[in-house]
Formats: structure tokens, sequence, C-alpha cells
């Protein structure tokens, strides 16, 4: 529990420095402790993505630095490659269509050498099991619903016991009641096993519903322009979405960000014209 | 139990509408090539009807030396079509990984890829030792483009999500090579072999009416040439069944090798 702690200190991300230079990320800061669960939040295209690639150490920074408990896995001058301790969760899932759910759960700890492919799977299906996925391991991925590889995606990254999880938008098209599953789904497995999460996405119900702070991000340039405590106990039911404390916090969170959504809206209308 | 299951499925596939109408087109088909060959209808009236061609069919399966060119053929194709996979898909593979070796093999390939199998027919008897060998490399050649062009497709194609999802979940190098980009690539393997295999019936018909001594493209060609017309329709159908028989193979090996992928 005491590891994890990401640090994201005065970073910047220009695309194309010698071209077009477009500043993605724009000195941004924010610190998240070990275990938080830290939705992001903020316009499309705002840059959030890149911010999360650099975490995982898909790409380098322009300037700043990221941390995680203190050393430095991202700098301008140093990207440290990706590996089990950040894992990432795609928006559009990338569950191996080739291996069946359980190889696909035992893949991390095979090619980390940390297990036996046996103990993997054997593991893996113990993993499974807790989370409520029983009996879905030898099915491929496109035999299951969205809802379920999601889920089956969570258990792949938790089985590596990361430091970090990284989700980027993972339940994204998915349909209202699926979509209350998979995240009910996430807080149990977070109540289980409390990593440090950095989650994006731009469902505002979804980030107070999961979040301990739910950061609100700028229009592109990515900065950070707001942060708020949401203060619910854990585990959390559906339920406070009934609350009035809930309804306090959307008000403030929709503020926030309608006014970025409004000002990203404005932005692409110059573009056009 | 799989097997009773299998029965009734195979009854099913049997008697469906799709195997009727199949079995209607293919009746109707002959039926009117039958009687435009009898009542010398234009251009139906110089082919033999069907009749003859069972008839001479019938004389002809008995025969072992038809069977031997049968034979002759497929040995020709498999052995030119598996040196094509040995060659072309290993290399298909290294240009899609190393961006050096496809600067390097690139353009030498796209050179050489216009020129038709055929028209390799003459340098490939100066150079080859037997008529025997430089068939086998003709039909290499019409196997070999197609396979190498769709691994690289296949490869190259790759969605980036599995690969940054392989790297984020701690693969070395060779991971991402052996369980990632090779399963990955499979469906387009043997889409690139099944392509291959329909040029490289093409291939052996033609070498063989060049240069054979036997096979199924010199059976016809004889005929043509010894006057036994419905003998020619013969091996047309011999060739277009050994092509059909052929690309249902490869389907299958792919079906069972990549268990994954969903019938279209």
């Amino acid at each position: 529990m005491a590891t994890g702690a990401l640090g994201i200190h005065g970073v910047s991300k220009v695309y194309d420095p010698d071209g077009a230079r477009v500043l993605a990320v724009d000195n941004c800061t924010l610190d998240i402790a070990a275990g938080e669960f830290c939705v992001v939040v903020g316009p499309s295209g705002c840059g959030k993505t890149t911010l999360l690639n650099a975490a995982a150490g898909f790409h380098d920074i322009t300037a700043g630095e990221i941390t995680l408990d203190g050393r430095v896995i991202c700098s301008p001058r140093h990207t440290q490659p990706p590996g089990a301790e950040r894992i990432v969760v795609f928006q559009n899932g990338a569950l191996f269509p080739w291996m069946t759910v359980q190889d696909n759960v035992a893949y991390g700890p095979v090619v980390q050498g940390k297990l036996s492919n046996a103990e993997a799977r054997r593991q893996g299906d113990e993993l499974l099991r807790e989370l409520g996925l029983a009996g879905v391991g030898d099915r491929y991925p496109a035999d299951l619903s969205s809802g379920m590889r999601r889920r089956v995606e969570i258990a792949r990254a938790l089985i590596n016991d990361p430091k970090v999880l990284l989700l980027d938008e993972p339940f994204r098209a998915m349909d209202a009641l699926t979509k209350g599953v998979a995240q009910e789904f996430l807080l149990q497995a977070y109540d289980r096993m409390p990593k440090t999460v950095f989650f994006i996405t731009h469902d505002l119900e979804e980030a107070l519903f999961l979040a301990d702070r739910v950061v609100v991000m700028t229009t592109r340039p990515c900065r950070v322009k707001e942060i708020l405590t949401v203060d619910f106990e854990r585990p959390r039911s559906f339920r406070v979405r009934a609350s009035r404390r809930y309804l306090e916090l959307k008000t403030a969170v929709f503020d926030a960000v309608h006014e970025e959504a409004t000002r990203a809206f404005e932005a692409g209308e110059r573009e056009l014209a | 139990m799989t097997a009773s299951i299998n029965l009734r499925k195979l009854r099913k596939r049997l008697f469906s509408k799709t195997t009727f109408r199949g079995a209607v087109a293919i009746t109707l088909v002959f039926a009117g090539w039958e009687l435009g060959s009898r009542f010398k209808m234009p251009i139906l009236g110089s082919i033999p009807p069907p009749s003859d061609v069972l008839s001479v069919l019938h004389r002809i399966t008995a025969d072992g030396r038809f069977w031997h060119h049968w034979l002759a053929s497929f040995q020709r194709i498999f052995m030119g079509f598996i040196a094509a996979q040995l060659v072309g898909i290993p290399l298909g593979l290294a240009m899609a990984m190393s961006l050096a070796t496809r600067r390097f093999l690139f353009p030498i390939l796209e050179i050489l890829r216009p020129i038709p199998p055929l028209a390799w027919v003459p340098t490939a008897i100066i150079f080859w030792p037997t008529t025997e060998s430089s068939i086998a490399f003709v039909i290499f050649l019409g196997a070999f483009f197609t396979v190498v062009l769709n691994v690289i497709g296949g490869a190259r194609s790759i969605d980036q999500r599995y690969v940054r999802a392989a790297l984020s979940l701690g693969s070395r190098r060779r991971d991402i090579f052996w369980k990632i980009v090779l399963p990955a690539t499979l469906p387009s393997i043997f889409i690139g072999m099944a392509v291959g295999m329909g040029i490289t019936w093409e291939v052996v018909v033609a070498a063989e009416m060049i240069a054979g001594k036997s096979g199924l493209g010199y059976f016809t060609w004889a005929s043509y040439v010894g006057g036994n017309y419905p003998q020619i329709i013969v091996g047309m159908l011999s060739i277009g069944i050994a092509g059909y028989v052929s690309s249902g193979l490869i389907r299958a090996v792919g079906k069972i090798a990549t268990p994954w992928q969903r019938p279209l």
C-alpha cells in the first residue's frame, strides 16, 4: 500500500518540435499518492492521454519529470521503457484475440519469467474466480461481451501486482448498464487490492463514482485547472449517486469542465474558420 | 458424442437450401452444355458434350497413367509451394520487423515481382539442371511474392495497442515477436497461402504444357495434340477439382491454426 506514488512535475510535451510545434501538455503538475484513485477529466484531445502515455513509458516528454516513488521514470533525457509496474488498460481494449482468457491473464507473469506457465494459469484462474469471472478461462475474447472483456483485461493487469494502473477511458463506448457493472467491478477489485490508479474519462458521473480526487484539466495545452476531493466512504455502492453531496460535487465538476469544453469548442470553431 | 454431433451437422449441411441451390446450378450448367453441344449451337457445338466426357472419364480413371498425372502435378505444387512458404514467411516477417531489411530488399522485390512466373521459364530451364527442378522453381516464384507481400502487410498492420499492451505487461523483444506479431499475422499468412495456391496451379499447368512430360497440364495439352477433345475437358475439370481441393486443404489448416478467428 505504501508504494506507487506517481509524481507529475512541471511536465510539458511538444509534438513535432521542429515543425508545427503543437503544445499538448503545458507545465502540468499533479501528485498522486500511493493507493489513490485519481480520475482525470477534460475536453477531448486536451492532452490527458499524452500524459498517461508518458507515464506508461510509450513516449518522452519535452520538459519536467514523472516520478514513481520518487524515482524518475520519464524526463526529457530519459524514458524508462514500459513495464509491468505500470500497466495500461486501453480505450478500446487490448486483450490478445489469439489467446484464450486464461492465457491472456497468465501472459504477464509468464513473459516476465516470474511464474511457470502452469502456475501462472493456476493463479490466473484463482484471480478470475475471486473477481467473479469463473468459467470463462478457456474462451477467446471474441466470445465475450464487451463488459466481460474489459473485466478480464483488468484482471490481466492486476495479476502482475502493478504499482500503478493506467486506465485510458476503459469503459468508453459501453452502454449505461454494462458500464455501471464494469465500474462496480473495478471498485470491488480496487477495494480488494488497492493500487494507485490514474484513470482518464469524459464521463463526470463515472469520475465521481470512482475517484478519491477528480482532476479537471484545461483544454489544450493541458494543465491542471481544478482538483476536487470526493469524500465518499469506501466500499462504495451506486447509492452514493443519490446523495446530496454527490449533487454538490457534480455541479462543481460540471461547472469546471463545461467552461473548458466551451473553450475547446470555440477553439475548434476558430481552427475551422 | 462428438461424432454424432458432427454427423448431424453434416446431414444438416447436406440437405440445406444452400447445397440444394448449388446442386441445381451445377445440374443446369451441365444440362445446358449437353443440349448446346448435341444440337450444334454456336460455340458450344464445337465442344464435346458432357456425356462423352463422362464416358471418357469412366474409361480413363481405370487407367493408372491418368492418376500418375494427378500425382505429378500435386508433387510439383507441394514442393514449390512449401519452398515458397519456407523462404517467404521468414523473409516477410524479417522485412516487417526491421526497417533496414525492408529498405534493403524491397526494391529488388518490387522489380522482380511484376515479371510473370512464366516469363521465368526459359531462364529456369537454362539455369536448373533438370526440367523438374526448373518447373518447381517457376512454381516457387508463383507463390513466393504473394506470400511475402501478405506477410509484410499482415505484420505491419498489427494494431499498435496489442504491442503496447504487451510491452506494458513486461514483454521482451522476442515475446513481442513470438507471442504477438506472429499470431497476429497468421490470418494474413493463410490468406497469402490461399491466393498463392491459386497462382501456383495456374503456373504449374502452363509450365507443364511448355516443358513437362507429365502432370495435368501436360495431360490436357497432349489430349489436344492427340485430338482427343473429351479428354481435354477431363483434364480441365481435373485441374479445377485439384485446385479446389488444394485451397480447401489450406483453409482447413488455417482454421485449425487460428481457432480464435470467427468465420466470416
